[in-house]
């Protein structure tokens, strides 16, 4: 690890070179923003007793892309594509949460079966993201073939989005009031190929790890969090729940027909990276269980609202309609003015509860859009959690909270 | 069961005073209240530590610029969440953008620490009794509050992309 | 298709020896051994992720171990948005490689600035290190993050070993400030 003595602006006085610390050996490690074992750009300064962590303080916003000032300049549907790019592994949920809350702003309900195929989405996409977490955990305490497992999986994942939606990563997934097309043959035949097989695999994927010696002994007790700590802190999500409380938005606050399903809330004991590890494996198959269900239970009818102001005209209407054709113009140059009010909807991304805050004007453009993300509000107590650890266990509790830097910076 | 909005304004009015509530509404049906910045504090500690409602969740925190409101241009919207009766409040405060001065909610909540950094990044609003209030997401040296509603989006020294391509 | 059986360099072959240019065998060489540095950031990352993984390996074409130090690293794959707060650092990690080295820029948001045309970002990185191959896509494909690798293998196979000493070349990193 190469050692470089970093001053900067914002760093406290005990990192200057007069202090004393010098003096009693503490070694300033930067653990930089391009770094192998941090996923995304963010950087930690370490102050370091030989391998322990005596404090730390961290710098963001390496990737910060003003989100919230780009979106006070675009229309309601442009905002998708940058919601996508929030937390980029599991980019349905941010998509649909969206749509959700414009969806509240306006008044619109949305059919049941739209929101059937929403939650079979947003299911898939949680699968997609915990799935890297638990690998890349994998990874970085060096058990790398679980890796490589899991990304085969994960290219049905993208298969099927890409017959839903037509792109892999970066989804755009669904309009307001509904989703921009019905699920074809080809995608319905390619999920119950997926929830034949993706059992086989994960299973295992687990029998690499669950009981594996090596594995427990790195990760067991290593970054514990008690439940007052984690809520004094925000945490919500797996990370919540891995320190023993039930909070889960799509139990307590249900959107989108949630309520229809039957499943579990998995909870851990102490909060360390192994109970992390676990509730996110168990979430799997809680998920796999409710696709299973949606898909059993996919009700017939329209997939959009019928909402003529807002969402897009079939194209044939437009080119023979007369009503099709102004409805068409004044949604695409945003003739049509939103109700004025403030309204907030969270949904549970795959890192915790993604708040949506949207104050409109009346206007094209939003007056004010604030994304809650989880990550970014979870991430403050990593300084906290890593004092006392050894180096490496603290690469492990880092990558067991799942930090997206799209999500931390925004 | 959520405890009925009228319940807890009831409680605000008591605590603070009917009169220094400058507005309370209903939008989408979710209490929310605008106070002064001087009495957030002890009405935050109260409805935490309130042995029914139970606000011990602060979900959210972000500022806001209203340039057409004189004298309470700059704000602070705080969501509250009490997970033991699933109730959601939410709380404003504004001040005036010469002096925007908000006492800080670490007091109470340390998740507020890094959102406070965040919102004095984007504007501007100095939170009394931050331990660490410094830029977070932007450049450290920059010497604008750039969500503030008179700066533009796109960065003035750019060549290649042409304004007048793009309808600006 | 991708065709991944090496073609032998054109020679004179004979019994136990063969007989070829040395640029010929130094490209050759050069092509299949080239160590990426994944300065992966964001979405495009992930991308490269699936990329490295067994569907769309990339091992293959001799990218087998990514390094994550720019001292080991030939070839310099940047991937996703770069903010102005991340320029230096993606500067000092060029200058940190030894040559000869090759930069790919992956995704829009590297080529351009991409979707992002906002006071924080860095509208493409080509304005702070030069660029030898732009993969454009948001986020590109696979396949076409390996059609990337391969134009920078020809340019590798193709250069001449006395590129990094001409005038032209010392020419173009005096205009970036580069030392």
């Amino acid at each position: 690890m190469e050692q470089l003595i970093k001053t900067g602006n914002n760093l406290p006085d005990v990192f200057s070179s007069d202090s004393e610390d010098f003096v009693n050996e503490l070694v300033t490690l930067n653990l930089g923003p391009t770094h192998p074992a941090t996923h995304g750009v963010f950087q930690n300064i370490l102050q370091m007793d030989g391998e322990r962590i005596v404090s730390g303080v961290s710098t963001i916003g390496y990737i910060h892309r003003a989100f919230e000032k780009i979106a006070e300049h675009r229309p309601f549907y442009q905002i998708t594509p940058l919601t996508d790019r929030m937390n980029y592994c599991s980019s349905p949920i941010n998509n649909m949460g969206w749509h959700m809350t414009v969806e509240k702003l306006l008044g619109v309900t949305v059919p049941k079966r739209a929101q059937y195929i929403r939650v079979i989405v947003m299911e898939l996409a949680r699968i997609a993201d915990h799935l890297i977490c638990n690998s890349i955990l994998g990874v970085d305490s060096g058990a790398f073939s679980g890796f490589l497992y899991v990304f085969q999986e994960r290219e049905k994942i993208y298969e099927i989005f890409e017959e839903i939606c037509g792109s892999r990563l970066t989804t755009n997934m669904g309009r307001v009031g509904g989703m921009e097309r019905d699920l074809n043959d080809i995608a319905i035949a390619k999920l119950k190929k997926f929830l034949i097989e993706f059992p086989a695999v994960f299973k295992e994927f687990e029998a690499l790890f669950n009981r594996n010696r090596i594995f427990m002994d790195r990760v067991i007790d290593v970054g514990p969090i008690s439940k007052e700590m984690a809520m004094d802190y925000g945490f919500t999500g797996p990370n919540l729940r891995a320190a023993g409380i039930d909070y889960d938005v799509r139990v307590m606050n249900p959107y989108s027909s949630y309520e229809d399903f039957q499943f579990d809330i998995p909870i851990g004991e102490n909060g360390d990276t192994y109970d992390r590890f676990m509730v996110r494996n168990e979430e799997v198959w809680q998920s796999l269980s409710i696709i299973q269900q949606a898909l059993d239970k996919l009700p017939e009818g329209p997939y959009h609202a019928d909402a003529p102001h807002y969402y897009l005209p079939e194209k044939d209407d437009v080119y023979t309609k007369m009503e099709a054709l102004i409805y068409h113009f004044k949604i695409i140059m945003g003739e049509i003015d939103a109700p004025k009010g403030e309204v907030y909807h969270a949904v549970e991304g795959g890192n915790g509860e993604l708040g949506f805050y949207l104050v409109s004007d009346g206007g094209r453009a939003p007056a004010r859009l604030h994304f809650r993300r989880p990550c970014f509000i979870y991430y403050q107590a990593y300084t906290e959690m890593a004092k006392g650890m050894m180096l490496s266990d603290a690469i492990l509790v880092l990558s067991s909270l799942n930090v997206i830097a799209g999500e931390l910076d925004a | 069961m959520p405890f009925s909005n009228e319940e807890i304004l009831g409680f605000v009015q008591h605590t603070i005073g009917e009169d220094n509530i400058i507005e309370a509404s209903e939008p989408h049906g979710l209490l929310t209240i605008e106070v002064k910045p001087e009495h957030l504090i002890v009405l935050v500690g109260r409805l935490k530590n309130h042995p029914d409602f139970q606000f011990t969740f602060m979900t959210d925190l972000c500022g806001m610029h209203i340039p057409e409101q004189i004298g309470r241009e700059l704000g602070v919207v705080y969501m509250f969440h009490s997970w033991a009766s699933n109730t959601l409040i939410r709380l404003k405060t504004f001040a005036p953008i010469e002096a925007p001065l908000i006492p800080s909610m670490t007091a109470h909540f340390n998740s507020a620490n890094w959102m406070e950094r965040e919102t004095y990044d984007f504007y501007g609003i100095i939170f009394q009794n931050h331990p660490n209030l410094v830029r977070i997401l932007n450049v450290d040296d920059m010497d604008y509050f750039p969500m503030r509603k008179e700066y533009p989006l796109e960065d003035q020294v750019r060549k290649d992309k042409v304004d007048e391509f793009f309808g600006r | 298709m991708i065709d991944t059986n090496l073609p032998a360099p054109p020679g004179i072959e004979g019994q136990g020896f063969f007989a070829t240019a040395l640029d010929n065998v130094v490209g050759m060489a050069r092509k299949n051994s080239l160590w990426p540095l994944p300065f992966a950031t964001s979405c495009c990352g992930i991308e490269f992720m699936a990329t490295m993984g067994s569907h769309y390996d990339l091992a293959r074409f001799g990218s087998e171990r990514p390094s994550f130090s720019p001292r080991q690293a030939d070839l310099l794959m940047v991937m996703g948005t770069i903010a102005k707060k991340m320029g230096p650092v993606l500067r000092k990690t060029y200058e940190q490689m030894a040559e000869p080295r090759w930069v790919l820029s992956v995704g829009a948001c590297a080529c351009s600035g991409g979707i992002f045309d906002t006071y924080s970002v860095l509208q493409g990185i080509d304005r702070i290190i030069p660029v030898d191959v732009y993969v454009p896509g948001c986020p590109p494909r696979p396949e076409q993050i390996i059609e990337g690798l391969l134009k920078i293998q020809e340019l590798a196979q193709n250069e001449s070993t006395r590129r990094r000493d001409s005038e032209e070349y010392k020419a173009l990193l005096e205009s970036y400030s580069i030392q």
